[in-house]
């Protein structure tokens, strides 16, 4: 497969999301520099973490309009998987791509920790990989993880499954206290009605080989790779 | 034209930072403070004469970038 890892000014998670795809998994991966306008050939795109753009504005506000921004929407547009992590997923927020905004957490720190989310949505493109309701040990390191959005969508998120990932406790409990930045509904990850576009504030890229002490991550990559060749289970929305 | 524009959280959205000067304020024994929001204050130079036309464009520079509509309302003068 040949996915496309998106390089911002400021992006710092390009090379983990390159090394996990190239050295883990053995796929063809291209840098593609924000100024790119044409992208083909892609299976899929990533939109890796970072401060793009300084965070200048709001996280992800200004890197929406570099050049490339508009093929990665005409991408999705046509049904392209693409994966944004941390300020990826903040990115894909402001480009409209997925909806809602995300706030500064709410204790005002920069959280970088290993946090426990559970998978409530396995019957994705992202995630048929995993059992529904496995618990992942994953990291966390962002200080604008607190997501929003208004109570009807969030209603029609619920509804169809588009709630991918929330914090919980290691048993799985989703509850206030699990919740490390005040994301509503715990949310940790999201996808677009369509399924094929899925923004997460973890980092998946930092915890996908066992020599790291910890592979839960790496099961989205493969779930991606999975999908694209086809092999995926059937994609049956669950209502929640 | 010169348009200054302030951009803060919407009301009913949760101002993290606002909560914490408020406390802030609270021990510095001003008990009558309340309600703080913080926000952005931005001056953009717009190269129009016509006051209708440079209220267009300030109005759609908030609604495509400078403020984020789904949690942020914005205000500005233009003079």
């Amino acid at each position: 497969m040949k996915i496309g890892v998106v390089v911002f000014p400021g992006s710092n998670c390009d090379h983990d999301c390159q090394h996990v795809f190239r050295d883990v998994l053995g796929q063809y991966v291209e840098m593609i520099w924000h100024k790119e306008t044409l992208l083909a050939g892609l299976d899929a795109i990533v939109l890796p973490g970072g401060f793009s753009y300084g965070d200048y504005l709001r996280t992800g506000a200004i890197a929406r309009f570099s050049p490339v921004m508009g093929a990665v929407k005409e991408f999705a547009k046509k049904g392209g998987m693409v994966l944004g992590i941390c300020n990826g997923f903040q990115i894909l927020l402001e480009a409209g791509l997925l909806p809602g905004a995300m706030l500064r957490n709410k204790s005002l720190h920069f959280i970088c920790k290993d946090v426990s989310v559970k998978v409530e949505n396995a019957a994705t493109s992202f995630t048929s990989a995993y059992e529904s309701g496995q618990v992942l040990k994953i990291p966390i390191a962002h200080a604008d993880g607190n997501y929003y959005t208004d109570p009807v969508m969030l209603a029609a998120m619920q509804a169809n499954a588009q709630i991918v990932l929330r914090y919980c406790t290691l048993e799985g409990k989703v509850t206030p206290e699990a919740n490390p930045n005040g994301s509503l509904d715990n949310i940790a990850g999201i996808i677009n009605a369509q399924g094929n576009v899925l923004g997460m504030m973890p980092h998946p890229e930092r915890c996908a080989e066992a020599v790291l002490g910890n592979d839960d991550g790496k099961l989205i990559f493969l779930s991606m790779l999975e999908a694209l060749k086809g092999n995926r289970k059937q994609l049956k929305m669950v209502g929640a | 034209m010169k348009a200054k524009i302030h951009v803060t959280l919407k009301q009913g959205i949760l101002d993290p930072q606002g909560k914490a000067i408020e406390h802030a304020l609270d021990s510095l024994g001003f008990k009558n403070a309340g309600n703080v929001r913080v926000g952005k204050y931005m001056e953009v130079d717009v190269n129009e004469t016509d006051k209708a036309k440079a209220d267009a464009a300030v109005k759609a520079m908030c609604e495509k970038l400078l403020a984020n509509t789904i949690v942020e309302e914005y205000r500005y003068e233009l003079g």
